[in-house]
């Protein structure tokens, strides 16, 4: 029953645009609703990197916990927004915490289950780190931008 | 070339090194009319002239508005004027936003930091003439929550039926709202590409980034328009320093068509 809800939710997400039919099956077969609330953590700095998530609603916190200073926000992901890298990349340990900052509802795409997949057909694992590698450059692209601080001091208009 | 006096009739202090300035003619005649997008060169006597945005409403009577971030001498000077101080005040000049133009189309304001100033002018004529436009959004990025630019008007132009979203570069304790760069909320929107008008103002960098993600998502060069910066001396096209290269940003611009200069937009010594 659930394959059969979450496929069509997965095919119809910009993320998987253009996969191969035969692949939306397999993921389905690793996701599952989820929802996480206010102040709730989807992951922590150091813990196994065990999902990704879809995010349907709401709104997640990538923070990093700096002693002192207590928990230091980086980026938001909301809405239609991919969380979750750190499953494709050894050693599978999450890089930041991530909290919801408001209730969330997610898709959780099962680690482990789509590591096996990807190791058993290279296709759809070249065909997921290719979409992943599009996240990881957007979100280093952001990044790089907040660095600059371009609203400082030399910002006149 | 020579300035009209006019005299400080309100400052307000907006967020830390950001002030605007109302002010009136001091010999009472009507201040000349002006479109959103276009500057006045403000002149600090003894202390220089620099060229500002307006920032106020076309429809605002005879006040002048002017809103002005305090880095420079002259500008410094300015946010330091008291009600009543008279400086001197020549234009308005330059180009325009298609505001008039976009009727009946969609709207997508994209502003960093200060440039929510040069835009302002624009959120006012969608406010007054609301059914022309259809649908409207602003997206703003800041550096912080306290460096959010006019944070009632924000939610006013909400409750007038903008779609207002707003992201800070760095978070502080008690946002919740989104954080990281302003271009991050472009594919999270919801609009029709293909009648939609963009007007970018902000640091050169955020309007570069902001472009590629609107084509990204179908908005083409001839419906993207932005306001460039150049150091304007003259405003009238004599001195050639605020020249990018066959324009004058002072006459040609402040607001171009990116079609029109997206060659030198990369090129680096313009």
């Amino acid at each position: 029953m659930q394959m059969q809800t979450l496929e069509p939710i997965l095919s119809q997400h910009p993320f998987f645009q253009g996969i191969d039919r035969q692949y939306l099956a397999l993921l389905a077969g690793c996701a599952s609703n989820v929802v996480f609330h206010p102040n709730e953590h989807l992951m922590r700095e150091g813990e196994p990197a065990n999902h990704f998530y879809i995010i349907r609603q709401g709104r997640v916190s990538i923070e990093i916990a700096a002693p002192g200073q207590g928990a230091i926000p980086l980026q938001t992901v909301g809405e239609g927004e991919i969380l979750g890298w750190s499953w494709i990349v050894p050693p599978y340990r999450w890089h930041f915490d991530g909290r919801a900052i408001q209730l969330t509802r997610a898709i959780a795409l099962d680690a482990e289950c789509l590591r096996g997949k990807c190791e058993a057909d290279h296709d759809l694992g070249y065909d997921l780190l290719k979409r992943f590698a599009i996240v990881m450059a957007q979100r280093m692209s952001a990044t790089r931008l907040q660095l600059l601080d371009l609203y400082g001091v030399n910002d006149t208009a | 070339m020579q300035p009209r006096l006019y005299r400080v009739t309100r400052v307000r202090r907006e967020i830390r090194d950001t002030c605007t300035l109302d002010m009136e003619p001091a010999d009472g005649s009507p201040i000349p009319g002006f479109t959103p997008g276009q500057f006045n060169m403000l002149y600090v006597f003894a202390v220089g002239e620099v060229p500002i945005s307006i920032s106020g409403s076309p429809q605002a009577g005879n006040q002048l508005v002017h809103t002005v971030r305090a880095v420079g001498a002259v500008s410094r000077r300015i946010c330091s004027l008291k009600k009543g101080d008279l400086l001197g005040v020549r234009g308005p000049y330059g180009s325009h936003w298609p505001v008039a133009e976009s009727s009946g189309k969609g709207l997508i304001i994209a502003a960093g930091g200060i440039g929510l100033a040069p835009l302002r002018p624009v959120l006012y004529q969608v406010q007054a003439q609301r059914e022309s436009f259809g649908q409207v959004i602003l997206l703003y990025g800041a550096r912080s929550p306290s460096d959010i630019l006019f944070p009632r008007e924000l939610e006013r132009w909400k409750l007038a039926g903008v779609e207002v979203k707003v992201t800070v570069d760095r978070s502080a304790a008690g946002w919740s709202g989104p954080v990281g760069v302003v271009t991050s909320l472009i594919p999270r929107l919801t609009f029709d590409p293909l009648n939609a008008v963009a007007m970018i103002c902000g640091p050169e960098v955020m309007m570069r980034f902001t472009i590629v993600q609107l084509n990204q998502r179908g908005v083409t060069d001839d419906r993207i328009f932005i306001s460039m910066e150049r150091n304007m001396k003259c405003g009238i096209g004599f001195c050639g320093h605020c020249q990018y290269g066959p324009s004058f940003i002072c006459q040609d611009g402040p607001v171009l068509p990116f079609s029109r200069v997206r060659n030198l937009f990369g090129v680096r010594e313009v």
